[in-house]
């Protein structure tokens, strides 16, 4: 091998890595928002209560927003837009799904947390978000929220907001969704 | 064009064994003499030829954008294509003009500075050059389409590129492909040439500096086209294949798109300038007839620049929802990134201190690339500012930085290394009447016009907005009438290039008194074929 070719092949070695890597940074960007609770990403799949005394001595504000458009013709409404809540407490909250066009469809509301370190302190015991919605041609749906934030919420933490955006599913996509295995079992 | 340029000598001698050149008995003539040649000079000539057509195609599209900010209000064009018109301006300049414009310095100037008969691969540095009117072909002609061309910045984030593009973005995808493959080759040709085709006896800290500078941004080009690639295939999968690496809807994530972008992206912003680093520092020794202060720590300060260009991405998302601790991280590596630029800024002033300076164009060049590349790093340094970047983010203030470190940085250094050149490319010396003429007009038109752009963005001007509140308007006026003076002394630079190849004072083969490298040891012009015999280089010591 001529010092031509030897340095010709070591820089293609780079340039394949650095593709991959280029498609490695996907997962681990996932991974390392999972890790750290940033960017708003929450875990999609039902976690356990944390069994805690209640903290009486403060209270969080907890947000829930709602958003829909995206191309999809749904309305999603809280019962409450707005709670005051201790840590440790476990509230339930009711949302309500219609289908407002003349056609059956599939939607799910991709939920987002900030500020990002709420994140890992945001345990929800049952959500909608963590599976598809069917909906018939003007149907309501109501599903409840179960949620509690622990005690080990930071302290400089006053507010939480929770955004819920209504996102359509194609229904050939409906296996597409590899961030959340758990979805494809409610199908 | 073809006749004014140094013909190929009837008669190869045996010398260059193992070039591509050598297989031909005459070399074919017209048109398919430049599709076919493997000769590094004349590639070089193509691809500085591309990237000044390129560069006027570009300005157009600036100029149809500065008439329209002329004054608040619609005029000449719909907001659908003023946004096609900023995303072309920014790409075509970008990835046609500056781009090219370094690889084919590099193409000319690289095997002459280190004594090399040609490029170590000259095929493929043919296949790179013509990539890239294919490439660019492709992406403007997405103007035609219906729909219109690329609409959503030359950044193109995510889901605007994806969700929400128009139909031609798929030419964009492939042409971004084809210009990134052509600099990824270019880049291996550059790094085989550098390491192995040196002379005898030249090390590589005697190499000159834009030698150097050239060799840290092909290794950048290598370790960040790939992820650009990457990232525009993402995207095609997104449109056409139904993913959802960009899409929140599928579970993806439209800020990932950013972090990969930008992964790519300041690597590439220090690919536009360290070549220009290279060239000043070649001329300002030249024109201060003394030796570069500092040469070691100016090889040492643009690897520091390259290596720390990876760890600093974040510094163009510092409005996304960064945690505090990233922010942190982020604005000090990028403050960080101010002491080896510091370091090459205090070395060139020393190299002028008490030399015997005299003022050709190219050294005019040169002295405005230092003065206005530092305003242009200081506006950088205010952006790295996280909290006060939230004031400044998107808005003109950032266009005013980054115009002054692309416009009289990178583009002042390229027409610098032109000038400076020249009389080694053609045989004559640049007219330096005219010289003179566009280097003031060139110098007093981008200040009138960016200049400006510090005022409107810190008042709170957006970016990319095809119209604006009353408050702006003489900020913009002014921005816009300096905006046409630059573009329209630009024909001087064409006139300036077409007078010298045609004829002008013959240049002798060392054509600047000061210059010492060894490209001057070589005829002027230079004939096609040179160092078939390598030189042996004697290392001088650096001061």
């Amino acid at each position: 091998m001529s010092p031509v070719q030897r340095t010709v092949s070591r820089t293609l070695v780079v340039l394949v890595a650095m593709f991959g890597f280029a498609f490695a940074l996907v997962p681990l960007y996932d991974v390392f928002c999972r890790l750290t609770g940033l960017n708003g990403k929450v875990d999609t799949s039902a976690q356990a209560l944390m069994h805690e005394a209640v903290d009486d001595s403060r209270y969080v504000t907890v947000q829930l927003v709602t958003r829909s458009g995206s191309g999809l013709p749904w309305r999603l409404e809280v019962a409450q837009r707005q709670l005051r809540m201790h840590p440790g407490q476990v509230v339930e909250v009711d949302f309500t799904f219609v289908n407002q066009s003349e056609t059956p469809q599939w939607g799910r509301a991709v939920p987002s947390v900030s500020p990002s370190n709420a994140n890992r302190h945001l345990r929800k015991v049952s959500c909608f978000c963590f599976e598809e919605q069917r909906l018939a041609a003007g149907e309501r749906l109501e599903v409840p929220l179960v949620f509690q934030l622990t005690r080990d919420l930071p302290a400089e933490v006053h507010t939480v907001t929770l955004v819920y955006t209504l996102y359509p599913v194609e229904p050939g996509a409906l296996a597409l969704t590899p961030r959340a295995p758990d979805a494809l079992d409610a199908i | 064009m073809a006749s004014k340029l140094p013909k190929p000598p009837f008669e190869h001698s045996a010398g260059g064994a193992g070039l591509a050149a050598d297989t031909h008995a005459t070399p074919p003539k017209g048109i398919l003499r430049w599709l076919l040649t493997t000769n590094h000079k004349e590639i070089g000539s193509l691809y500085l030829i591309f990237s000044l057509i390129m560069f006027f195609i570009g300005g157009i599209f600036a100029l149809v954008v500065r008439l329209e900010l002329f004054q608040p209000g619609l005029q000449f064009v719909d907001p659908e294509f003023f946004n096609q018109m900023t995303t072309l301006h920014g790409l075509i300049m970008v990835f046609a003009a500056v781009m090219p414009a370094f690889t084919g310095l590099a193409n000319w100037m690289i095997p002459l500075q280190i004594g090399a008969p040609d490029m170590a691969l000259p095929r493929l540095n043919n296949f790179s050059f013509w990539l890239l009117p294919v490439a660019f072909t492709l992406l403007l002609s997405t103007l035609l389409m219906p729909g219109g061309g690329p609409n959503f910045g030359w950044t193109f984030y995510a889901p605007l590129s994806t969700t929400y593009a128009p139909p031609s973005t798929t030419f964009f995808i492939l042409g971004m492909h084809l210009a990134g493959i052509s600099s990824i080759l270019g880049a291996i040709n550059i790094i085989a040439t550098i390491l192995n085709l040196r002379a005898p006896g030249m090390r590589m800290m005697d190499m000159p500096l834009f030698v150097w500078t050239w060799l840290i941004t092909a290794f950048l080009l290598i370790a960040v086209m790939p992820v650009l690639a990457g990232v525009i295939t993402m995207m095609l999968l997104d449109i056409n294949f139904g993913t959802s690496f960009f899409d929140a809807a599928g579970g993806g994530d439209p800020v990932l798109f950013q972090h990969l972008f930008w992964f790519f992206g300041h690597p590439e912003v220090y690919i536009m300038i360290l070549p220009a680093f290279g060239i000043v520092s070649a001329i300002i020794p030249t024109f201060a007839r003394k030796p570069l202060f500092g040469y070691a720590s100016m090889v040492y300060a643009t690897a520091s620049i390259a290596i720390l260009s990876f760890l600093v991405w974040a510094h163009h998302m510092f409005v996304v929802g960064l945690p505090l601790v990233a922010e942190l991280f982020f604005m000090y590596t990028t403050m960080l990134i101010a002491v080896p630029t510091g370091v090459k800024v205090f070395n060139w002033i020393t190299t002028l201190f008490q030399g015997s300076i005299t003022f050709e164009t190219p050294m005019l060049f040169a002295l405005a690339f230092v003065v206005l590349f530092t305003i242009g790093g200081f506006s950088g340094l205010m952006l790295a500012i996280a909290p006060a970047d939230f004031q400044y983010h998107d808005t003109y203030f950032v266009v005013a930085h980054f115009h002054y470190v692309l416009v009289p940085g990178a583009i002042f250094s390229i027409m610098a290394g032109a000038y400076y050149w020249l009389p080694k490319w053609t045989g004559h010396y640049p007219s330096e009447v005219l010289g003179r003429w566009h280097f003031w007009l060139s110098v007093i038109g981008v200040n009138l016009t960016f200049f400006p752009m510090h005022f409107s963005g810190l008042a709170g001007m957006p970016r990319r907005i095809p119209d604006y509140a009353l408050q702006f308007a003489d900020f913009n006026l002014v921005s816009s009438l300096g905006a046409f003076l630059f573009g329209l002394s630009q024909l001087l630079f064409v006139a300036v290039i077409v007078k010298c190849v045609r004829g002008g004072e013959k240049a002798p083969a060392k054509a600047w008194e000061g210059a010492q490298d060894l490209e001057w040891s070589v005829p002027s012009p230079a004939p096609l074929h040179t160092f078939e015999t390598p030189p042996h280089v004697i290392p001088q010591p650096h001061p």
